[in-house]
């Protein structure tokens, strides 16, 4: 039996007097990437920071390949952020050159080739990149080191459809196969293609997990029909 | 190669559909190679599991064959191909036929009328 990836057992976050997690418990299989759905203020995030160690978890326990997340988890885990962690000053190359001193799983190589891919240039300045320039080199940094685990937190919000369609073919082509991807979205349509499995979560709690082409098989329907059948208000 | 999905359908049918359709139009020839999983996946921009159960899928159905080290073939057996296309001209003609009935046509009817349709697209 291989251990989860990633498994949450009855889960709870809450912030002073608000639910953010309700008793969520879920698993992730090596190898899969699974879209984690939900509207503005689901508990996207908040789970996302949990499953990288970046926020203790009220209750519950959560833990990559076996081991309850903390220190030892995060040379496993590779977080994408929905606020960039770079700085301002830096150009694309010193973006890069802190992630390859700060990870040592970090794979400069396989960072070039991305960079490549995603037409951006190492003398770019990081502040001048338009929102989707940016988006790319976050996420390359990110796929860049060889973790077990990527969290990708809404990896294609508030970009266009080009960048969104080069966004979603660099992540089929340089995620490795071992290795799984836990990417949240509110943009169902565009991206349902690339999931294997889909996670539902509305106000704190896990409403549905489910293969994507079983759900379709089902249902008749598509990942975004179903996404607007569950969060209708 | 692009392909519009519906994302109603399982995309691994939708794959599958589209494979054999190119053999059975002689896109794809008998004892071609396929592209790998990896390769169809970035190209069709979808997850490469889905890929992966296309294939085993299509493996299943003899459409295509693994040899050890060198890929994915298309089958070479002739045979095989035309009974896809037996198949495929079987699910236009169900679709065909239910439609008709739904339209209140008689068994004779059809023939006729499909009869009548065949000559007049021969004489165009």
């Amino acid at each position: 039996m291989v251990d989860k990836i990633l498994k949450f057992e009855g889960v709870s976050k809450s912030y002073r007097s608000k639910t953010a997690l309700n008793n969520v418990s879920f698993g992730i299989e090596p190898g899969k990437i699974i879209g984690l759905l939900g509207t503005n203020g689901s508990g996207k995030s908040t789970l996302m920071k949990i499953a990288a160690g970046l926020i203790p978890a009220s209750a519950g326990s959560a833990s990559v390949l076996g081991v309850p997340v903390g220190l030892a988890t995060k040379s496993a885990v590779s977080f994408m952020p929905d606020r960039p962690l770079t700085e301002s000053w830096m150009k694309v190359r010193d973006a890069v050159g802190f992630y390859r001193d700060f990870y040592p799983d970090f794979d400069e190589e396989k960072a070039r080739r991305m960079l490549d891919f995603m037409n951006l240039k190492e003398s770019d300045r990081v502040s001048s990149l338009s929102k989707g320039m940016n988006e790319r080199l976050q996420l390359t940094l990110a796929l860049s080191r060889q973790a077990k685990l990527y969290l990708l937190d809404e990896p294609i919000g508030g970009v266009d459809p080009v960048a969104r369609a080069k966004i979603l073919d660099a992540i089929v082509e340089f995620y490795s196969e071992d290795s799984s991807l836990l990417i949240s979205t509110h943009l169902v349509r565009d991206i349902e293609r690339i999931f294997d499995e889909v996670i539902f979560i509305r106000d704190g709690e896990v409403v549905l997990q489910e293969e994507v082409e079983d759900l379709r098989l089902k249902h008749g329907k598509s990942v975004d029909d179903m996404f607007k059948e569950v969060f209708a208000e | 190669m692009t392909m519009e999905f519906d994302n109603n359908l399982p995309i691994y049918i939708q794959i599958m559909d589209y494979i054999k359709r190119e053999i059975v139009t002689g896109k794809m020839k008998a004892g071609d190679k396929i592209l790998s999983v990896r390769e169809l996946a970035a190209e069709l921009q979808i997850n490469p599991n889905t890929v992966q159960r296309t294939f085993q899928e299509l493996e299943r159905e003899g459409v295509v064959e693994t040899r050890r080290g060198l890929g994915r073939y298309v089958t070479s057996e002739e045979s095989k191909i035309m009974s896809i296309k037996k198949e495929m001209a079987g699910d236009l003609l169900e679709r065909f036929i239910n439609g008709m009935q739904e339209l209140g046509f008689s068994s004779q009817d059809i023939t006729a009328i499909v009869t009548e349709a065949v000559q007049s697209e021969e004489r165009r």
